[in-house]
Order: structure tokens, then C-alpha cells, then sequence
């Protein structure tokens, strides 16, 4: 029986891994709340081209945010088949619009390599780091700058 | 210390609805009920307050209590008469106890030179009632007597007296966690205290009733305290025990105790009226000894009966309720969902599948109802408020003035309620200051010289209307059109209507008052009330004939989490505008619409050209367009006034919303009040019309206060 030590153990996190944009990301299994299939949003005027608008979670107004436009990617045309994420942003919460979900993956903070110095300014601002893992490259995201600022001339 | 702290916090939750039933009770003894019910209420009222301020150390509270509680005991005792002047005295010094107990509550008691003030005012008056006094008591003398008693004794015995107390607990007092030891050891502190159980009525052991009260006794005490200070003891357990105290003759044989069950009133009456003298060579003040024996007897039947009568009530945190009221709104729209799914799907079309759905649906609006009734509140706090602006209004200007109210147990939301505080104070201040004249105006016009102020509230078709109306020398209309002429406001030679000028009132920068008089005049006009009102979901009304009065008419929504408004399309999506800002809807033909350039158009409405603004460009959903489009114009009034024409494809439907934060989880976007759900489950914008408008001349102050957040 092989046991961690602590020291492992606190080093170790569970990262929810997904298509967007025709690539792989993953964000903190943490600030995932649910996951749930696409429903149309209501347009918000004067939005960003990210913001796909806003539904209606169980009585709470949600900020739909299309993830592939987001980080520079093409954007995408949901189907019933594509999926949201309902992550905590802060003190916001937001629903990412993501091609599929494929897996939960537990990674060990060492295994999580710094970005590579060729991304571009917009990955810079949400690209972790990248994890290596049988093959497949894997974007580790953060969500921090993924929804326009409170202020309303920013963004 | 938290637990403490949360004592302390219920202590002074407790205060407000004693200031509230001491206000209430006040006023009527004003309008003339003077009943023992009515004062006893009053006094208890005081009295509550002062008992938890003594356990809090609020000394200035408990010193101010006290002298308020005394004179309103002389009232009970019937020695007071409650005249005018004493009832406004009570009225002010109402007024300072609660400042006293706001201001100990933020443990800020600065200047209590306004409580002495009136506690001078007490004692004055006290003084003055105790020798005044034309009756029975009255003729008792004061100076020290000598006659029929041990003369010797008599005068060694000065500083002592003795009173002999009968005391039955009634099962209540244990009940209620009190313990007769504890009271005796309190009057063991007064002087010496000598007792006797008396246990007669003790059952034999198996009859026993553990619970029930089976003892009594007899007391005497020789103490240098006066008869009310002997009665204070017992004052918590007032009504929860038989008591009776009389004063001992020093050095009389004392007759065998009566049983208290048999307390005969008249017999105590007549023998405290022959002790009486000998109480006063004892004493300073007769008053209270001669009252207490009395009322002992008589008070704890009319408290026993109002006792049963109280409604059974619970705190409960704001939070928790909104959170079953948002529950609940998420239910309504659930249920809307679900019998449009399955009224959708043609193979489920059963009878019985549809009166299930019916029956859902009358269920989930009454728990909706029945929800929103926890968040509703009489408007009578609120309206007692009003009283005080009213007396220190009058006070300061000289005025007499009565308010009258009506329709006190109106039910508002609690939001509504405390947001209309502001305005409503200063609607009442200027109707007090500007609206009434002085007393020799109106007897000059025939008046009473007593001016009224008449505030009202009612129910009408699912709005809140509240009144603010006066009976004064109303609008002075050519004032108003010159003033509002030199303030540039309109053109020098418009022609307007009665009620356009008394609108006029409400445009911002209008102030009529020709000397600033530090009531009303503080630089917020009736402009600001408008828009608080309209921030409200309200509108405001003016209705004035000269020499009769003016009448300030608001109407109001019951909450704020919902809002009647227009379902439109605009742009294949659906939008919500509130109906509190629309018009009219008007037709909408090309010949009354004139292109003036850059994408911009005129609607002509009856002689007058109002902008037309296209909803969709102005959200930025389509492009500006130089043709005219087809659609609906739906006319609008913004908070300052102006009016102005939204053109939208078409209207869906008219209905109650429930009105959802969207900054939330997004952020505040311009030309957006907030969001709501539909019956489909579909989120729709609601859009900000005085934001709208502003958009278009390039004006983006946001509005004062944004709708109430509701997530």
C-alpha cells in the first residue's frame, strides 16, 4: 500500500477538464458548482461579443460567458449538446459556455508546467499553466478576468 | 458578552413598540378616552421601559422614566386631570423618551439638558397638581398632626413607617419565573421586614396541585420609604398576585388580616382616608400613598382580561423571509412553466391533468399572498412618526395644528414603508409650514383657529394609496407661475392649466416658501419626493382649490418585488417597461412623424412633437435607421417630467413581474433597471426609461436610487 504524506497531499488539486474552441482547458474543481446542458439566453444590450447573455438559474439571473470567444478563440453556435459550467467568479457567479466536459483530473502541483512564452496577451491573462497527461495538452484557466469589470466604463 | 449584547438588542427592539404603544396610547387620551384600559397602557408603557433600562445601568433613561412614570401614576390615581396642556407635556416628553432611548442605545447621551427640562416641567406640575387638587385628598393637610394619635409616638416614629402588606401569589407569578423570596429580600432592603406565611388554604398532600399557589403572607415593614416605594417591589409581578397595602397606624392594636379574596374596595378607600393624615405627618407627598392602597386591589382585574386578548407574535430574521419570498417567486414562475409545457404537449390534454394544473396554480398565488403578507406592515408606526413632525413643526411655527389619521392598519411592504419615511416627513412638514396659515389668518378667513392635517392610507386595486392633505389657504396659483417664470422654469408667457402650475411644484430648483424657513426649506423640494417616490414604483398627485386646502395623493405599489409593466418585442426579444412611466399608447402613423435628421424622429402627439425613440437602436440591439419603422409608440413620462415616445414592434401583454437583480452576477447596464422571469422561464430585461432618455441627450447621470435588489 503506497501512502502520501501530507506534503503530497496538500499539493495535490482536482481539475475539471473540457473542449472550448477546439482546444483542452481545465479549471480548479473547486470553483465548479454544477454542470448542466445549454438553454438560450436573453441578449443583454450593450454587451461584450463574449457575454452570450443571461439565464435563468433556478430563479437567479445568470451571465452566460462563451469561453472559446473569450479566449480569442471562434466562437460557437450552441446546440443542445453544449454544455455550461456554473463556476464561482468572486462574488459573482457566471455559466462558461464549453463545447463538452471530458473528465475530472488530479493533478500534483508540480506536474502543472509554467505557460510557454510564446502565448498570446489574451492566454497570458487567463493561462495558468499548462498540464502534460497522456498525450493531451491541457490549459489550467483561471476565471478571475472571465466576466467584464463591476464598473460600467471598464471592458 | 454576545448573549448580552443580544439581550440588549431585544431590550430596545422592545423599547420601540413600548414608544409606539405610549405614543398610540397618548393620542388617545388626547381625543378624549381617558379610561382606566387607556392610561393603564400608557403607564405600563413608561414603565417597562424603565424596569429593562434599570437592568441595563441606562441611568438617564431610568431617572427620565421615572419622572414620567410618576406623573402618569397621578393620572391613573385620577389626582392629575389629563387637560390639554398636561397632555402635551406627556406628548413632548414622549417625544424625548424616545430620543433617550435611541440615544442610549448608541450609548451616545450627550446633552440631557432637554430631559431636565422636562423632568422640571414634571415636577412643576406635580407641585402644582398636589395643592391644586379640590377633592378629597386635596383637603388633606399637609401640616404635621397631632390629634387623635400617641402624639409622642407619632413624632419618634417620623422617619419610619410601617405598612403592612398582604401578598397571594397567584399561580401566574410562578409561572412567569418570579419568586416571592426574591421580592422579600428586595423589600428587606427598605427597611425591616417581619412576615408570616400564611398556610390555610395548603391542601393535604394528596390533593395537592404542584404547580398551583397555595401560600400567602402577611407582611410588615418599618421602612423610611414612602408607599409607592413599597408598591415598586411588586410591580412586575403586578396582576399576577392578590396584594393589598396599607398603611399601619404606629402603635394601634392592628386588627386581625383580612382575607385578600374578600378585599372590599370601599372598605379600603375609607380606611386610607382615615389613616390618611397620620400618612402624611409621616411623609412628604400623601398623593401615592392614598393611590396605592386603592389601586392594589382594583388594577389586576382589568390587566388579567386584556391579557388573554394579545395575539401570539414571533421575531424572525428579514433574511429568512426573503428568502422563502424569492423561494416562492421561483415556484410562481416554475408553475407558470410547467402548465405551459404541458398545455403545449397535445397528448397529455386530460380534464383531470388540467384541473390539477388549476388547482396547482390557485395554490401556489395564495402561498404567494400569504408570503408577501409576512413582509407587510401597517403603516401606523409610520404615521405615529408623522405626529412628532407635526408637533415640532406647529411648535416651531407657531401654528396649532391636529393631525387626523386614517386607515393606520393599511398593509405595506416593510420597504415601502421605511423608504417612505423621507418623503413623507417632508410632505407633512410642508404641509404644517407652507400649506396651513397662522391662527389669526384663519380666523380672518373664517377658519378654526386650529389647522388640520389629515394623513391617510387605503387599498385601491392593488396599489397603496396614501393622502397628505391640509386645510389651508391651498396653492397659491399666481405665485407659483411667477416664480416659476423668474426661475426660468417656463416661458414667460405660457398658458397653463390650474393643475399644469401646481405641477409645477414639483419641477427641481421650485421652492415657493419666500423666506427660506428652516423647517422646509433645507434646500430638497417636492422634486426630491417625487423621485423618491417614483424610485418607489410610485406616482404623486396634487389636487388644491384655493382657500380649502391641497391634497398630495401617492400611490404606491405593495412591494417592490414585483412591478406591473408592458411586455414588448423588441428585435425578436422581450422586454419589460414599467407602467408606472408610461402615458399612453398612441398610434403610430407615418404622417404624424417628422425626420429631423440623424436618425432622428418627432412624434406628433395632440399639437405636441415628442421625440420618438427607437428602443432597439437605443440599446444597441440594431442599427439607426432613417426609415420609419413599423411598431407600436408607447408614450412615456420620465422621473423630471419630459415626455417622450418609445417605438417597440409590438406589446405582448400586460403583467405583475418579478423584478431580478442582474448586477448580481453581472453588472448594472445603462438603459436597464433590472431583470425579471418570465412564465416561459426566459430571462427579460426591464428597461430604465428615464435612463433611455438620458442616453439619447447624452446625459448619463444614473438614476438617485436604483430598484430595490431583489436576487
Amino acid at each position: 500500500m503506497i501512502e502520501k504524506s501530507p506534503h503530497d497531499l496538500a499539493r495535490e488539486a482536482e481539475f475539471v477538464a473540457f473542449r472550448a474552441g477546439g482546444l483542452e482547458f481545465c479549471i480548479n474543481i473547486m470553483s465548479v458548482r454544477e454542470i448542466r446542458g445549454w438553454t438560450p439566453a436573453t441578449a443583454i444590450p450593450r454587451a461584450p461579443s463574449y457575454i452570450r447573455g443571461v439565464i435563468n438559474l433556478r430563479g437567479v439571473v445568470l451571465p452566460i460567458v462563451d469561453l472559446g470567444v473569450r479566449l480569442g478563440l471562434p466562437g460557437t453556435e450552441p446546440t443542445a449538446r453544449h454544455v455550461i459550467i456554473v463556476a464561482q467568479v468572486g462574488d459573482r457567479a457566471a455559466g462558461l459556455l464549453v463545447d463538452s466536459v471530458s473528465d475530472i483530473l488530479s493533478v500534483e502541483d508540480s506536474s502543472i508546467q509554467p505557460t510557454p512564452d510564446v502565448a498570446s496577451n489574451l492566454a497570458r491573462l487567463f493561462v495558468r499553466g499548462v498540464i502534460a497527461m497522456d498525450g493531451r495538452m491541457i490549459s489550467v484557466i483561471t476565471l478571475d478576468n472571465v466576466l467584464p469589470a463591476m464598473d460600467l466604463e471598464a471592458a | 458578552m454576545d448573549a448580552m449584547a443580544e439581550i440588549r438588542l431585544t431590550f430596545f427592539q422592545e423599547c420601540e413598540e413600548q414608544l409606539a404603544a405610549l405614543e398610540n396610547g397618548l393620542l388617545s387620551m388626547q381625543e378624549g378616552s381617558t379610561d382606566a384600559e387607556t392610561v393603564n397602557a400608557v403607564f405600563r408603557a413608561v414603565h417597562s421601559i424603565k424596569g429593562g433600562a434599570g437592568a441595563f445601568k441606562l441611568d438617564a433613561l431610568v431617572s427620565f422614566a421615572h419622572v414620567f412614570e410618576t406623573s402618569l401614576d397621578r393620572v391613573r390615581s385620577g389626582e392629575l386631570s389629563p387637560d390639554a396642556d398636561v397632555m402635551k407635556l406627556f406628548l413632548r416628553a414622549a417625544d424625548a423618551l424616545a430620543d433617550l432611548v435611541a440615544a442610549s442605545r448608541d450609548g451616545a447621551v450627550g446633552d440631557t439638558a432637554p430631559y431636565v427640562a422636562i423632568e422640571e416641567e414634571f415636577n412643576a406640575l406635580m407641585g402644582g397638581a398636589a395643592t391644586d387638587d379640590g377633592d378629597d385628598f386635596g383637603a388633606i393637610d399637609f401640616s404635621p398632626v397631632t390629634t387623635a394619635f400617641d402624639s409622642a409616638e407619632a413624632e419618634a416614629a417620623k422617619p419610619l413607617n410601617v405598612f403592612r402588606i398582604r401578598f397571594r401569589p397567584l399561580r401566574e407569578l410562578f409561572a412567569k419565573a418570579n419568586e416571592p423570596l426574591a421580592l422579600f429580600r428586595e423589600l428587606a432592603r427598605l427597611g425591616t421586614v417581619t412576615s408570616q406565611c400564611d398556610l390555610k388554604n395548603l391542601p393535604f398532600l394528596d390533593t395537592i396541585e404542584p404547580e398551583d399557589s397555595y401560600l400567602s403572607w402577611d407582611l410588615r415593614i418599618e421602612t423610611e420609604s414612602d408607599i409607592a416605594g413599597v408598591k415598586e417591589v411588586f410591580d412586575f409581578v403586578d396582576g399576577d398576585c392578590d396584594l393589598a397595602i396599607e398603611a399601619e397606624v404606629p402603635a394601634e392594636i392592628l386588627p386581625d388580616p383580612e382575607p385578600a379574596g374578600d378585599l372590599d374596595i370601599a372598605a379600603i378607600m375609607k380606611k386610607v382616608r382615615e389613616e390618611a393624615p397620620a400618612i402624611a405627618a409621616a411623609q412628604a407627598a400623601s398623593g401615592p400613598a392614598v393611590a396605592g392602597g386603592a389601586e392594589a386591589g382594583e388594577q389586576s382585574q382589568p390587566k388579567a382580561g386584556s391579557r388573554t386578548t394579545v395575539q401570539p407574535t414571533i421575531r424572525v430574521d428579514l433574511d429568512r423571509v426573503d428568502r422563502l419570498i424569492n423561494l416562492v417567486g421561483e415556484l410562481v414562475i416554475n408553475q407558470a412553466m410547467l402548465t405551459q409545457r404541458v398545455l403545449h404537449s397535445s397528448h397529455v390534454r386530460d380534464r383531470e391533468v388540467n384541473s390539477s394544473l388549476e388547482e396547482l396554480e390557485r395554490l401556489t398565488r395564495e402561498i404567494q399572498e400569504s408570503v408577501m403578507a409576512i413582509r407587510a406592515q401597517p403603516v401606523r408606526p409610520l404615521f405615529q412618526r408623522m405626529s412628532r413632525i407635526v408637533r415640532e413643526v406647529a411648535d416651531a411655527t407657531g401654528k396649532d395644528v391636529r393631525l387626523r389619521t386614517d386607515g393606520e392598519s393599511t398593509e405595506v411592504d416593510k420597504t415601502v414603508v421605511e423608504l417612505l419615511a423621507d418623503p413623507l416627513t417632508h410632505m407633512i412638514r410642508n404641509a404644517v409650514d407652507h400649506g396651513l396659515e397662522g391662527p389669526e389668518q384663519r380666523i380672518a378667513a373664517g377658519k378654526a383657529p386650529e389647522g388640520t392635517v389629515r394623513l391617510a392610507a387605503a387599498h385601491r386595486s392593488g396599489r397603496v394609496i396614501i393622502e397628505v392633505s391640509d386645510d389651508g389657504a391651498g396653492i397659491n396659483r399666481p405665485r407659483v407661475l411667477e416664480k416659476a417664470i423668474a426661475n426660468g422654469l417656463i416661458a414667460s408667457d405660457a398658458q397653463l392649466s390650474d393643475s399644469e402650475i401646481d405641477n409645477l411644484l414639483f419641477l427641481p430648483g421650485f421652492s415657493t416658501a419666500q423666506t427660506i424657513s428652516n423647517i422646509s426649506g433645507r434646500g430638497v423640494g417636492m422634486d426630491v419626493v417625487k423621485r423618491s417616490i417614483q424610485a418607489l414604483g410610485g406616482r404623486i398627485s396634487i389636487a388644491s382649490s384655493p382657500g380649502q386646502g391641497s391634497t398630495f395623493t401617492l400611490s404606491l405599489p405593495l412591494t417592490l418585488a414585483v412591478l406591473d409593466g408592458i411586455v414588448v418585442t423588441v428585435d425578436e426579444q422581450t422586454y419589460v417597461i414599467p407602467l408606472t412611466a408610461i402615458v399612453e399608447t398612441v398610434k403610430h402613423e407615418s404622417s404624424r412623424i417628422h425626420h429631423v435628421g440623424d436618425h432622428s424622429f418627432v412624434l406628433r402627439v395632440r399639437d405636441v412633437l415628442v421625440p420618438l425613440i427607437d428602443v432597439g437602436a437605443e440599446l444597441g440591439v440594431r442599427p439607426p435607421s432613417n426609415e420609419v419603422r413599423q411598431g407600436v409608440a408607447i408614450l412615456i413620462e420620465t422621473a423630471n417630467g419630459s415626455r417622450s415616445a418609445l417605438l417597440v414592434d409590438n406589446i405582448q401583454d400586460q403583467r405583475q413581474v418579478v423584478i431580478k437583480s442582474l448586477e448580481t452576477n453581472y453588472r448594472r447596464v445603462d438603459g436597464i433597471a433590472a431583470a425579471t422571469i418570465l412564465g416561459d422561464g426566459r430571462v427579460a430585461m426591464i428597461l430604465d426609461v428615464d435612463a433611455l432618455v438620458g442616453l439619447r441627450h447624452h446625459d448619463r447621470s444614473p438614476a438617485e436610487i436604483p430598484f430595490a435588489k431583489a436576487s
